[in-house]
């Protein structure tokens, strides 16, 4: 097992930069996701580390060694591709013994080991049929015993969940989760669902446009986001963004979006005016209430949609021209048109700069 | 009750509609052959028969027009050489051709399916190009080349030459061939290897080329059966009659006397046809093993 360092990792692709100064680091034993959007650079990455495209700028440390050039055969590496790319050619046995072979092990250890992890992964009853007569939850576990046979210092999985139907993939999830704190295996875990990161992994690290947003824990990612990319791609339903300003008045603090004003507290409103005028309000669904009757400092809107969730309701609230998503108890029984309050929970409120997008309370 | 009527009608129709569908298919498909089987079923009669009736209705069983099997061929006062050393020529010439066409274009092909280099594109079409060029455009400089090159007239050093010539000549198009089946390997499963422990070579090797092996079936048919057939180059370059190959020897069976033996003919025909059914039939299982699944698209 090894601590993966990357430095200053720049990758450009004919004029386009995929990964632009790139530095971070992962833990021995640590189960890190690189999360984004499609393009944002985080399989790039994720092929510099293996060894297959080479960083047009900066450096990549396995512990202390440079292995910034070092071929991919060389690594140590175990890695699930998305399509999970199985040797059709060869059976569930082979595929899993051919990282051995290559690494001239002897025969009788290559069948204990493919036996050993063909167990482990639930797939030993297969061992002798060939990828295309697999479907496609046994090709990923098979995929993914291919990648752990070899004992890898680091374990790499491209989106291995995502051609999976939404039940197995919840079921993986837990599994793979559960694997890794077994193994203790240094794991990079690249995806674009945010449920999967969060409920996965140790740290994330949020990319966007070849860049590095944010590198912390699920829960920090989700209380306290560094941006509005950050704040806006993690959560489900996504946080509501509101511009406005902010200003202080007879030492009070307001904030006024041009269709409403809520005072704010002291302790906010003195580091957000401190920092900011112009500045975007965000509050995640699930941290406002909603009230059938005046409150004070409450914003009056109407119910605009309703969309039944099962065990919640995500309310659609139009204030003048705004609208925003809230998420409410199906008890309520709202009807679109009807008049309702919203209630902020003043230290669930987010702002952020208007121009650059940082966050203003970090 | 009329309703009942019109159902019954429309599906009546339906049924002659049918019919008239199948009907047309066989129409199409079938006639075009027939002339083909005609002329396959003449050959085969031809050759063990005496005599033939129309054509394909064959009288008296003989084995005579197969005499060439254990004896030389002779025609009029002319006698030519055995037909095992001939038949060996063929197969030396049609394997060479075969092999040095499934080397070259499995390397090449490989390398202007995954290798970025300065002129990629261009090459491609230079080597579309070459094969507008039939060989007996080329031949007198290509007499210039195996003159200067020493391999004219020197006996089984010339079909070297002319395996040469041939295998140059296919090349191009089962480089392109074969493109097409490295094309199809998506680069997951090379990379796969590639962190698997295998370097470049044995990822090809192991991986890769285990995948377009009906490419290689494909490519490998067609340059046997274009080297089993070659006629001009061997008709024009080579003199020495021992080199001769089974269409050389056939042409004069036909060509020198006004008075051709039509079942030796025939039987020669079909003698020569063999080989090609034979490893027609054991490459077309590759040619149909084609590998689906491993990667999910």
């Amino acid at each position: 097992m090894v601590k993966v360092t990357l430095k200053n990792i720049t990758k450009v692709f004919g004029k386009v930069v995929a990964v632009n100064n790139l530095n971070l680091e992962v833990r021995d034993g640590e189960f890190v996701a690189l999360l984004g959007p499609s393009g944002c650079g985080k399989t790039t990455t994720l092929l510099m580390i293996a060894g297959i495209y080479r960083p047009t700028k900066g450096r990549i440390y396995f512990d202390d060694e440079d292995v910034t050039f070092l071929p991919p055969k060389d690594r140590n590496i175990g890695m699930v591709f998305q399509s999970y790319a199985l040797y059709p050619h060869m059976t569930v046995y082979d595929n899993i013994a051919f990282p051995l072979k290559l690494k001239k092990v002897p025969k009788n250890e290559i069948d204990k080991k493919v036996r050993e992890i063909a167990k482990l992964l639930r797939i030993d009853n297969l061992l002798n049929r060939k990828p295309a007569q697999l479907s496609g939850g046994q090709q990923q576990r098979v995929a993914l015993g291919r990648a752990l046979a070899k004992e890898p210092d680091v374990l790499l999985l491209d989106e291995p969940l995502s051609n999976l139907d939404a039940k197995l993939r919840v079921l993986m999830r837990a599994e793979l989760k559960r694997l890794q704190k077994e193994l203790k295996i240094t794991t990079i875990y690249v995806t674009h669902d945010q449920v999967e990161a969060m409920s996965m992994a140790d740290r994330i690290a949020v990319m966007n446009a070849g860049r590095l947003q944010q590198y912390a824990e699920p829960e920090k990612l989700y209380n306290k986001p560094a941006n509005i990319f950050v704040a806006g791609f993690i959560g489900n339903p996504p946080m509501n963004f509101i511009d406005g300003t902010v200003y202080s008045k007879n030492g009070r603090f307001f904030f006024d979006s041009g269709e409403f004003t809520i005072e704010l507290s002291k302790e906010i409103g003195e580091i957000v005016t401190s920092k900011a005028s112009e500045v975007v309000m965000g509050f995640r669904p699930e941290h406002v209430k909603i009230s059938l009757s005046g409150q004070p400092n409450s914003v009056e809107g109407l119910v605009y949609v309703v969309e039944p969730l099962g065990r919640d309701v995500v309310v659609n609230v139009k204030i003048g021209s705004i609208v925003v998503k809230i998420l409410a108890s199906p008890d309520l029984n709202l009807e679109p048109g009807q008049k309702i309050w919203l209630v902020f929970d003043q230290r669930r409120l987010h702002f952020f700069d208007k121009k650059s997008g940082l966050s203003l309370l970090v | 009750m009329a309703r009942k009527k019109v159902v019954k009608y429309s599906r009546s129709r339906a049924l002659l509609w049918t019919v008239a569908k199948y009907l047309a298919v066989v129409l199409i498909a079938v006639i075009p052959l027939i002339p083909i089987w005609i002329m396959i079923l003449w050959l085969f009669m031809q050759s063990f028969s005496s005599k033939v009736i129309m054509g394909i209705v064959p009288a008296g069983l003989t084995l005579n027009n197969w005499r060439f099997l254990w004896a030389p061929l002779k025609m009029g006062l002319k006698e030519y050489p055995n037909i095992w050393p001939i038949t060996f020529n063929t197969l030396a010439l049609a394997l060479g051709v075969s092999g040095l066409v499934v080397f070259v274009s499995v390397l090449g092909g490989y390398a202007l399916s995954r290798m970025e280099f300065k002129g990629r594109t261009a090459l491609m079409e230079f080597i579309i190009a070459l094969h507008a060029f039939p060989s007996i455009i080329l031949l007198i400089a290509l007499f210039v080349i195996l003159n200067k090159l020493g391999l004219y007239g020197k006996g089984f050093m010339t079909l070297v030459g002319i395996m040469l010539i041939k295998a140059g000549l296919e090349i191009p198009m089962a480089t392109w061939i074969i493109k097409g089946f490295f094309d199809a390997i998506p680069w997951d499963i090379e990379w796969a290897a590639l962190v698997d422990g295998c370097s470049r070579w044995r990822a090809w090797r192991s991986v890769i080329l285990p995948q377009v092996l009906p490419g290689i079936g494909a490519i490998s048919i067609f340059s046997f059966l274009s080297g089993w057939s070659e006629f001009i180059l061997v008709f024009t370059y080579v003199k020495n009659e021992a080199y001769y190959t089974l269409p050389v020897l056939i042409y004069y069976m036909i060509g020198e006397y006004k008075f051709i033996d039509w079942g030796l003919l025939s039987a020669l025909g079909l003698f020569f046809t063999i080989p090609t059914l034979i490893f027609f039939s054991t490459s077309q299982k590759l040619l149909l093993r084609i590998y689906v699944g491993g990667i999910k698209r």
